[in-house]
């Protein structure tokens, strides 16, 4: 049983890979270093740490309407993607948004979202947005300005145990995050009200826009300075897959529960260690070079 | 203008005029019993901002965020989107300058019914620059989906409440704390949309908001008794702004329309009626009385307002200017009719 899931895991995070590479090679741009660090974290939250509802079929992403108002009953998030929503469920905010891309390819790995979804990526009029908003597949709350995502998951888990829900709160973050303030702002926030209904999984590839991290902005210690505020936390090679399901499985005790799955930006695509150490978002800077990339997706 | 209906009692009854103390901290209370969906937020101004009985009496819906008010609007849009109600409470500027990214992705995007009641605005906070809120209106009007409220009076504070909870989206509230007349009818709550009409005349309009009604109030009292005709509205609406009576009233005048608040003029009543106006093809003149586009100083609220021109005495100097007459109306005299009323001849039926 284990095994066949760990093996539909590591399916799903390689589908996830050629999802995205090939995407990247057709659009000549891509987010495609998330994808290599982060296909098996969501991977394994969404066929194993998360307990969510099942939709009927894979999702074909409706055109976008129109932005929420007072005057738009009928509008709609992307959380259908996710399942129906019920007290015993848990729940799942993307909060860098820049990760829609890998995460709409999860969402089709992983029978959610229809294959063809993805063809509508960043089209005028589509809701498949290349920096995904609440309308977007998988998401249900606005997130790309970074730092905000917690925060909003915190209101929910807090407003969850209000209600009296079990169903649990799932948080992927990115670790540039942890240069915000308002982050810490909440990480304080969980602890100080005991907010164990919320596990956040956080993709460390040590890497962002300007560069490697520890040269832009240091977050190390991580480990240490989350416990110091207060939280659960677990530090594991975030493409184990057996490592990154364990603290899942531990039974919430009063405290948020921190996965820091430590990656690595070109996992999975060899050539792609030569971008080093600007990974944020993959060009290819001549025909040559995107033929190389063809090959590696030829072989995948 | 027989579409405006003068309010019932609206009188300065300036023997009679009752101040009233901690009016928010009691009536939330009063007003949140039977709501178990209402939350109150504070950032460690419990006390400052009259939420100190509501934690008292229900010590399980409020909730503590200590001084990081960007995690506590995401933490609202949060509980709001799972059905409850967030009251957020902290001083103005802590609430449009230090949250704004989060407001404006986290509350006014998803058009939650998170209520932001921003205490002290403009010049009524006893602190300095850091603390004084003028150009809150201006930036919250520009979020879509954004109501704003503003608050003149005891009864405006009272019933702030049912106004701003019958919204279907977020609410930014200008609040009153402390000691504050009343200046309003008791039975006359505020009502989304409606101007308060206090004066009817043919001269001039004034429109007033928040603390600078009850500036307007005496100077008109002690204009009319010199034969200006007026017309004062009170607007406890800035967003959304089509109460056709207020249209009506900035069309309908001899020498013009002014505008007052407690405010920076840019973006804020005197903006939003300059933009009325021009969209309406009004040709009439506009006169902005507010803060002019500058920054203040740590003072008192009187010394401020006469000092950077937003007082009542600031209204009669300008509108002396447009009706090219002086009235010798003197700081006393109006001084005595707020402050001693045995000697005060104002006329409760005048206004």
């Amino acid at each position: 049983m284990k095994k066949d899931i760990n093996k539909r895991i590591k399916e799903a995070a390689k589908g996830i890979r050629r999802r995205v590479l090939e995407h990247t090679i057709n659009n000549n741009g891509g987010y495609l270093s998330q994808a290599c660090s982060s296909s098996e974290i969501l991977a394994a939250l969404y066929l194993r740490i998360m307990n969510l509802g099942p939709v009927e079929a894979p999702i074909m992403p409706p055109p976008f309407t129109a932005v929420p108002g007072p005057d738009n009953p009928n509008y709609t998030t992307g959380a259908m993607f996710n399942g129906p929503k019920a007290p015993h469920l848990d729940r799942f905010f993307l909060s860098p948004s820049q990760y829609s891309l890998v995460l709409y390819a999860a969402l089709i790995e992983t029978g959610r979202m229809h294959e063809k979804g993805l063809e509508q990526f960043n089209r005028d009029g589509s809701r498949v947005e290349m920096i995904g908003a609440e309308h977007s597949p998988g998401m249900e709350i606005m997130t790309g300005s970074l730092g905000h995502g917690l925060s909003q998951a915190g209101g929910i888990a807090m407003a969850r145990r209000l209600k009296r829900e079990t169903g649990r709160v799932w948080v992927f973050m990115s670790d540039g995050e942890f240069q915000i303030g308002q982050t810490w702002e909440a990480m304080q926030t969980l602890s100080f009200y005991k907010l164990d209904n919320i596990g956040i999984y956080v993709d460390v590839n040590g890497y962002q826009c300007d560069g490697k991290m520890s040269k832009v902005m240091n977050i190390e210690p991580l480990k240490k300075r989350l416990e110091s505020f207060g939280a659960k936390v677990f530090d594991v090679d975030g493409h184990d897959i057996d490592a990154l399901i364990a603290p899942a499985k531990l039974k919430p005790a009063g405290r948020p529960l921190v996965v820091l799955a430590y990656t690595t930006p070109y996992r999975g695509i060899k050539i792609l260690k030569e971008k080093t150490p600007k990974f944020h978002y993959i060009r290819f800077k001549d025909e040559d070079e995107r033929r190389r990339y063809e090959a590696v997706l030829a072989d995948f | 203008m027989t579409a405006l209906k003068i309010a019932k009692d609206r009188t300065l009854d300036i023997k009679n005029m009752e101040i009233l103390s901690k009016v928010h901290a009691k009536n939330l209370v009063k007003w949140a019993k039977d709501k178990p969906e209402a939350l109150v937020l504070s950032a460690d101004l419990t006390s400052s901002t009259e939420i100190d009985l509501f934690r008292d009496a229900y010590p399980d819906r409020f909730i503590s965020f200590g001084v990081a008010e960007q995690n506590m609007m995401s933490f609202a849009g949060g509980l709001a989107r799972e059905g409850f109600i967030p009251f957020v409470h902290t001083f103005a500027v802590f609430i449009y300058r230090r949250a704004y990214d989060q407001i404006a992705m986290c509350i006014a995007y998803p058009n939650l019914p998170v209520r932001m009641f921003g205490f002290l605005p403009g010049v009524t906070t006893p602190g300095g620059a850091t603390h004084q809120a003028i150009e809150d209106t201006s930036i919250m009007r520009s979020l879509p989906n954004m109501t704003i409220l503003e608050c003149g009076d005891a009864t405006d504070v009272e019933s702030v409440l049912d106004a701003a909870n019958a919204i279907n989206g977020p609410v930014y509230i200008r609040m009153l704390r402390g000691e504050i007349p009343r200046l309003f009818d008791k039975s006359e709550p505020m009502i989304l949309g409606k101007a308060r009409i206090l004066s009817r005349g043919n001269d001039i309009t004034i429109l007033s908001s928040g603390i600078c009604t009850e500036e307007a109030m005496r100077a008109v009292e002690a204009l009319k008794k010199h034969g200006v005709s007026i017309t004062h509205l009170h607007i406890s609406t800035l967003k959304p702004f089509n109460d056709t009576a207020v249209l009506e009233a900035l069309s309908a005048n001899k020498y013009g329309v002014i505008t007052m608040e407690n405010h920076s003029i840019i973006g804020g009543l005197g903006t939003v009626a300059a933009e009325e106006m021009a969209e309406a093809g009004i040709p009439n003149k506009l006169l902005r009385i507010g803060i002019k586009d500058t920054y203040l100083h740590g003072a008192g609220r009187e010394y401020l307002m006469r000092e950077y021109g937003f007082d009542a005495m600031a209204l009669i100097r300008e509108i002396e200017k447009i009706v090219d007459t002086s009235f010798d109306i003197t700081e006393d005299d109006l001084r005595r009719v707020r402050f001693e009323p045995i000697n005060s001849d104002a006329k409760a039926e005048a206004l």
